[in-house]
């Protein structure tokens, strides 16, 4: 028997799948497995039933223009209330007139601290300079008066700059505390080691509104006969003891960060305790803590809306009085939303820039 | 240059000098500046109360509230004393945190492993979920949910009807609330000796396993314990246990238990708050434990279920828990956003309606603070000394 060896191709294989170009994202990405497959259409029900009911509701629907409630269309927000009441949203009672002195600080400061966000330039000591000692002053006076300008108590002060001031004040204010403390807490000196930690652990233990509390009704009895305080100091105060101990907690993980061999090299070169601190170890530790201060004024920021409690008009409180005038009711939403588009906002950008610096500053110690 | 014969003794450096009296100065500065402050504010509040006539004192706690409580789960009355509206607003703040806390790390949880999921969308909308509400005041998101939301719900008469046994409508929710009879006892005993046998078989599985390597499927055996004998023994002992479904009287609904809507939206803010924050830490947590464990568990022969629950969630727990704790006391002192809305929790009734009735401002605070303190104080003793006892042990 002689068999014949032919050659019998095999049936064609079918290509396989398509794993580049839209269709192979899609496959890898949405329908990789039939689980997948059903999570991703479960999802894309959900979107379905609540994006396009509020975007026209945000947007398509929307009123735009117009003076009064009546102008507002139904089923859409009434963005008329936000227009008409913005000079309230950002100045609070700030006189109307004076609010050029408010835009001129916010300028001053975006041009004072554009050099000192970026990358090293021969802009940033004196930006640092002017931001440190000049701008308070500038601020302050812009603010509150004098030199000229007619005065404006702090009970006129409110919404968005209300809540920028009680920010900036209180993280800056925190920050000397802070750094004080975070040494304190590290000293080998029993006393003030034991100050220092009760400090931190009795301010980060209670909560903000307590302590906005205390600082509206214990902090006049504190105070010797006569003398009082406007209440936004007593919550500034408030807020920036508080402040201070969470301050004093990122402060630390800096000074932990640094290895002991250049506590030991400051030590060996003869340096005294505040020129050690001062030339050595707080420059690396303030470096690397820099992300975490961010983080700390955006809490701060967010936790300034507490002020509402103690009858300060910030952002939040603002708009939820504006919610409750009579030519406006039913427009609670639309202020709410536009009160979170401010916070959210500020906050994400503050975050983004905050990860944007924590990817910049991974030089030294990180291995 | 040295004049200093060999041999001899360095000269003592002079005493201004010496260290250890250098620390010994500061600290007695230190600690005498503290008296110091200490004892001015002290000096001032006693004339300061001296001047408005305040009787300084806890004696007021003894005193009638005459004030009525919305939500109380231990019994009150407004002739109750103030001491009692103390204990009211304590288990009004904890029963707050602790439903926060559950829903909290449930929804923290599912997205923070969403935001790791391999499927795009999902990963997306988790990931625009925890960048939008975690950069909203939590204020807000209350005022938006009492204000915005709850605010807009029908009077009793036209409330949402769910089969005639649950009602939404603008005084809250209402559900049918249990009503529990003599033999249910029975039940609750039952369920406890439950717990008690799935321990005693979870060891025995643990030390059969260690002995022979035979496993043995102590999860499902051990809910059909506890979920079987407990629901045995309701039935054996004649169903002891009946609803009572509330009722439309007047204007007002009877009967039945209700959430208040300050609870409500009191919670689901501080739910989707605090999930966002959760949710970023547990996606570190699990992105803290290498790859290579994965693989070195496969290598080792185990199945993707045991090389999740024996070698990437113990390790990744590790890093988890710490924040989560931190969160856990966030929602705690977070909860005292209730007194915005008028949630009836221990710093609305206690440091408010009480210290504007009396005018103890200095003792109210106080003790709200001290409350504060002490569960921080506690629940990070624990943290700590958990902390130790999971830490890696290392040479």
């Amino acid at each position: 028997m002689e068999t014949k060896t032919t050659f019998t191709p095999h049936p064609e294989l079918p290509p396989p799948a398509n794993t580049v170009g839209a269709v192979g994202w899609l496959r890898a990405n949405l329908f990789s497995s039939p689980a997948n497959s059903l999570l991703t259409l479960f999802a894309l029900y959900l979107l379905w039933l609540l994006l396009p009911p509020a975007l026209e509701w945000l947007l398509f629907k929307a009123t735009w223009s117009g003076t009064t409630r009546a102008d507002c269309a139904p089923g859409g927000a009434c963005w008329v209330f936000i227009k008409m009441r913005f000079g309230q949203f950002m100045y609070g009672f700030f006189p109307e007139p004076e609010r050029w002195r408010v835009n001129l600080a916010w300028i001053l400061a975006v041009l004072g601290i554009l050099p000192l966000l970026g990358k090293r330039n021969p802009l940033r000591l004196p930006a640092a300079v002017f931001m440190l000692f000049v701008y308070p002053l500038i601020a302050f006076v812009l603010f509150s008066g004098g030199f000229g300008l007619a005065p404006v108590e702090t009970s006129q002060w409110g919404g968005l700059m209300l809540t920028l001031v009680i920010a900036v004040v209180g993280i800056a204010g925190a920050l000397p505390g802070g750094i004080l403390l975070a040494l304190g807490r590290r000293s080998k000196m029993p006393v003030i080691k034991t100050i220092c930690v009760t400090f931190i652990e009795f301010w980060r233990g209670v909560p903000l509104i307590t302590v906005l509390f205390m600082s509206s009704v214990m902090l006049p009895l504190f105070l010797p006969e006569g003398m009082s305080f406007d209440k936004l100091l007593r919550a500034l105060i408030g807020v920036i003891l508080f402040q201070s101990a969470y301050m004093a907690e990122v402060v630390r993980g800096g000074l932990q960060a640094i290895p002991k061999g250049q506590y030991e090299a400051a030590d060996a070169l003869g340096l005294s305790y505040p020129k050690a601190m001062g030339l050595v170890i707080l420059p690396q530790a303030l470096k690397l803590v820099i992300p975490g201060i961010v983080n700390t004024l955006i809490a701060l920021f967010k936790d300034t809306s507490l002020v509402i409690i103690i009858g300060l008009f910030d952002l939040l409180n603002s708009i939820h009085a504006a919610t409750v005038d009579p030519n406006w009711l039913g427009m609670s939403t639309e202020g709410y939303v536009f009160a979170a588009l401010m916070f959210w906002l500020f906050c994400f950008g503050m975050s983004q820039y905050s990860q944007w610096l924590e990817r910049r500053l991974h030089t030294g110690h990180k291995r | 240059m040295s004049t200093q014969q060999p041999g001899s003794l360095p000269s003592k450096p002079p005493f201004w000098n010496d260290p250890a009296v250098r620390a010994t100065v500061f600290q007695v500065i230190a600690l005498a500046a503290v008296l110091a402050v200490g004892g001015y504010l002290f000096h001032n509040t006693q004339v300061n109360l001296a001047n408005r006539g305040i009787a300084s004192g806890f004696g007021f706690l003894d005193q009638t509230a005459g004030f009525g409580i919305v939500q109380h789960l231990i019994p009150y009355t407004e002739t109750d004393s103030y001491g009692r509206v103390f204990w009211v607003g304590l288990l009004n703040t904890l029963l707050v945190a602790a439903l926060g806390i559950l829903f909290a790390t449930l929804l923290g949880f599912v997205l923070g492993v969403a935001r790791l999921s391999k499927n795009w969308l999902i990963a997306k909308i988790a990931l625009v979920y925890i960048e939008l509400f975690r950069n909203i005041p939590l204020l807000l998101q209350i005022f938006f949910w009492y204000f915005g939301v709850l605010r807009h719900l029908p009077a009793a008469r036209d409330s949402v009807n769910v089969g005639d046994v649950i009602f939404l409508n603008i005084r809250g929710l209402y559900i049918p609330r249990p009503v529990f009879g003599d033999a249910f006892l029975f039940v609750v005993i039952a369920f406890f000796a439950a717990i008690a046998g799935t321990v005693f078989l979870a060891r025995w599985a643990h030390r059969r396993q260690a002995e022979t390597g035979q496993p043995f499927h102590t999860f499902w055996v051990g809910l059909g314990i506890l979920v079987g004998v407990p629901l045995l023994t309701f039935f054996l002992s004649g169903m002891p246990l009946s609803w009572e479904v509330p009722k439309l009287t007047g204007f007002n609904f009877r009967g039945g238990m209700v959430m208040i809507p300050e609870l409500a939206s009191l919670l689901v803010a501080l739910t989707i708050y605090t999930a966002a924050f959760i949710a970023e830490i547990v996606r570190s947590g699990i992105l803290a434990v290498s790859h290579g464990q994965t693989e070195a568990a496969h290598a080792l022969g185990l199945q993707h279920g045991p090389t999740l629950r024996l070698v990437i969630i113990p390790q990744a727990m590790r890093v988890i828990i710490p924040p989560l704790t931190s969160q856990y006391l966030n929602v705690t002192k977070n909860s005292t956003l209730a007194a915005a809305i008028g949630y009836p929790d221990l710093v609305g009734l206690f440091a408010g309606t009480t210290l504007n009735q009396t005018g103890q401002a200095i003792e109210t605070i106080s003790i709200t603070m001290a409350v504060y303190l002490a569960i921080s104080l506690l629940i990070s003793t624990l943290m700590n000394w958990y902390n130790k006892r999971k830490s890696l042990v290392e040479r």
